[in-house]
């Protein structure tokens, strides 16, 4: 996973609520057995007209946002099913950071691990923001994850996170190689449990 | 005296290999399942690295999206490389794999419980977001991407940041002709889409306790749609019922100390909840939803709700684009909307009590000639317990086009079953997103009873005016 760190950028604003993983990446482009290839799926039924033409009024099709790392988004982002496709769309249309309030579980986990830092903010803050990117001319952001603030000619804008993501984000961490440094406890568990619980132990037949 | 905990949190320490950090633990994971479109990259990714599976058995494989189910095979290409891709990884790592020639294929969901292999106290992941499904047993389900997929078979854990702790008490029985679904779907629209984000949810109160298997396992799995990243339900006899001679369930002495274990397992009864709300079950009337979120929801008997009532301008926002998408007017009464098609399905709702459900509205009647009816069986198991009671001879009789093979189908339109743009459907699925089963589609959400009256009707109707015929 590339590490994260300082992301300068035009944000676009993206405020719909419950935007969900099947509008983010529609089905069509699941059927794949590698991570490539997924920038095109991204909003594509949003983003492309039923010729396969740019639809001119979606918002990363202006020329204003065309290319924007930088998402301001609404409530519940990346909602509904687990398709980590979504993200990996996301980063490969060279989206870098989701502004937003809430997001749904798998997504954001899902984010994480592949680099996409998704920010967690207070409504008035998101609204705000949303406000603010919607003119063109203050759409340039800081996104200064070290520092957990964003940045931009008059505003500063401080964010929490919890510290094992960002440290996961910062490093390009590899959760695997770093759980699989704990293999004995592992080892030790599993005999502890399905001693106690025979019935957890799974052969599927 | 250790301080009272809830379901989730026993279920949490009953996993926690380790603590990693002060909002972060190792939880190791029982079972794990897949599916063939959220496994690939994953399996790819072990070879990358040259790591082994950790625990080959702890795992099962079901083709379950991409089945062309009039006729049980790959659709096309890309569906075949699929299927073949997760039969290859599965047979290199020695996992077992549930494809479409075997009998106990079918919806990854719906294949799991009917073996046995779902257990209270058990945790148990999948690259799936309804793995919540599961919490109808007193497991810990939730769902995983591929990246942590990888994670799963390479080490058996996840790492996992414990949720907080949110109870759902619907208090009182349910009323005549309401069932699991109506109050799966009115829990959602009371919580909306999103509320229960970060919580783990605990259903509870007279209306659950009193729901059969199939019950507890629709409202698990809508459960997701509010945000849950897991459901659970305290096991009951109901549970140990259903469990007992199941295939792969345990046997023997095993199974005595099982139930044993199992009886005690539920929230202390002075476990604090994060939070809690309170539904009076006398309440709840047959839900479907009007929108493009799950919890754009009302009784059968309202009316298209005016965006302007919206609390918050992008809810008002929201509600408007829903409308537009969904080509239906604020004040319209939901029972004039007309249908183009009726679908039952899904791991919500495909299993055999929902198909009878659905059959017993529809002996003795049959579908609005406007109306394309289809029943998908939830599984293979289903299909030939269902046609050895005669449900397929009822839902053909009835005009509904019985499918021979099992899987999601339509619910998200992976295979060839797909609605065309502007087409109105009545479905027993848990997602009315937009485009969800089809491009340009639109979805109303319903139980499976609901969609078969509706197919009668043509349009959106109340089941309580379906009584059955015979
Ligand atoms: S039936 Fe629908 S919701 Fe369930 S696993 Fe299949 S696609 Fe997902």
């Amino acid at each position: 996973m590339t590490p994260v760190s300082l992301i300068e950028g035009t944000a676009a604003p993206f405020g719909q609520p419950n935007v969900d993983t099947d509008v983010i990446m529609p089905k069509r482009f699941l059927k794949t057995v590698t991570r490539a290839g997924l920038a095109d799926g991204v909003f594509a039924d949003l983003r492309f007209q039923a010729d396969g033409s740019e639809a001119p009024d979606f918002i990363l099709n202006r020329p204003d946002y065309r290319g924007a790392q930088i998402l301001v988004v609404g409530d519940n982002f990346g909602c509904g099913s687990s398709r980590e496709h979504a993200v990996w769309g996301l980063a490969q249309l060279g989206v870098k950071v989701l502004l937003g309030t809430t997001f749904a579980g798998i997504f954001f986990d899902n984010c994480r691990r592949n680099g996409l830092l998704a920010v967690t903010l207070d409504s008035a803050t998101r609204d705000a923001l949303l406000a603010r990117v919607a003119d063109p001319a203050q759409a340039q952001l800081t996104v200064d994850l070290p520092l957990q603030e964003i940045r931009a000619p008059g505003l500063r804008a401080g964010f929490d996170i919890e510290p094992a993501r960002k440290q996961d984000l910062l490093t390009g961490a590899d959760p695997i190689a770093q759980t699989l440094t704990h293999a004995e406890s592992i080892r030790r568990f599993e005999a502890e449990a399905f001693a106690a619980a025979p019935w957890r132990r799974i052969v599927v037949g | 005296m250790t301080a009272p905990r809830t379901l989730y949190r026993k279920l949490v320490d009953a996993h926690t290999v380790q603590r990693l950090s002060d909002d972060e633990v190792l939880l190791g994971i029982d079972l794990h399942i897949m599916n063939e479109y959220t496994s690939p990259q994953a399996f790819s990714g072990l070879a990358d690295s040259q790591r082994p599976v950790w625990r080959p058995g702890a795992h099962l494989a079901v083709v379950s999206h991409v089945n062309a189910t009039r006729r049980n095979g790959p659709g096309d290409d890309d569906a075949a490389l699929l299927i073949r891709t997760l039969e290859d990884n599965c047979r290199t790592h020695g996992i077992a794999c549930y494809s479409l020639k075997d009998a106990r294929q079918g919806i990854e969901h719906v294949v799991v419980p009917e073996q046995g292999l779902a257990r209270p106290g058990m945790a148990i992941a999948c690259g799936d977001s309804h793995t919540t499904t599961y919490g109808a047993f007193g497991a810990l389900g939730f769902g995983i991407g591929t990246s942590e997929v990888e994670h799963v078979l390479a080490t058996q854990t996840l790492v996992y940041t414990p949720l907080k702790d949110f109870r759902i008490v619907i208090d009182g029985p349910l009323p005549l002709g309401v069932t699991a679904k109506d109050l799966a779907i009115r829990a959602v629209a009371e919580v909306r889409a999103g509320g229960a984000n970060g919580y783990a949810v605990e259903f509870a109160g007279a209306a659950i306790e009193a729901l059969d298997i199939a019950g507890r396992m629709t409202v698990c799995n809508m459960a997701v749609e509010l945000g849950a990243r897991a459901a659970l339900m305290a096991p009951n006899q109901a549970v140990t019922d259903f469990l007992k001679g199941k295939p792969q369930a345990p046997t023997g002495a095993e199974w005595d100390a099982a139930r044993a274990a199992w009886q005690g397992l539920a929230s202390d009864p002075d476990a604090i909840f994060d939070r809690e709300i309170v539904i009076d079950a006398a309440t709840i009337a047959p839900q479907v939803t009007w929108g493009t979120s799950p919890d754009q929801a009302v009784a059968v008997g309202g009316t298209v709700p005016d965006p302007a009532t919206e609390p918050t301008p992008a809810r008002r926002a929201a509600a408007e684009r829903s409308l537009a998408y969904m080509g239906l007017a604020a004040g319209q009464p939901v029972a004039e909307i007309a249908i183009d098609r009726a679908f039952i399905g899904s791991c919500t709702n495909s299993r055999i009590e929902d198909l009878r459900a659905a059959a017993a509205v529809l002996r003795g009647r049959h579908v609005s000639a406007n109306v394309a009816a289809v029943v998908v069986p939830g599984s293979n198991l289903v299909r030939k317990a269902a046609e050895a009671e005669g449900l397929d001879k009822v839902f053909r009789d009835a005009g509904f086009e019985w499918r021979p093979a099992a899987g999601c189908s339509m619910c998200l339109a992976m295979n060839d079953d797909v609605a065309k743009p502007g087409e109105r459907l009545a479905s027993s699925t848990n997602r009315n997103f937009e485009g969800r089963q089809g491009q340009g589609a639109r979805t109303h959400l319903m139980s499976p009873a609901m969609v078969a009256a509706a197919a009668v009707a043509g349009r959106l109707a109340d089941v309580r005016n379906f009584p059955p015929l015979s």
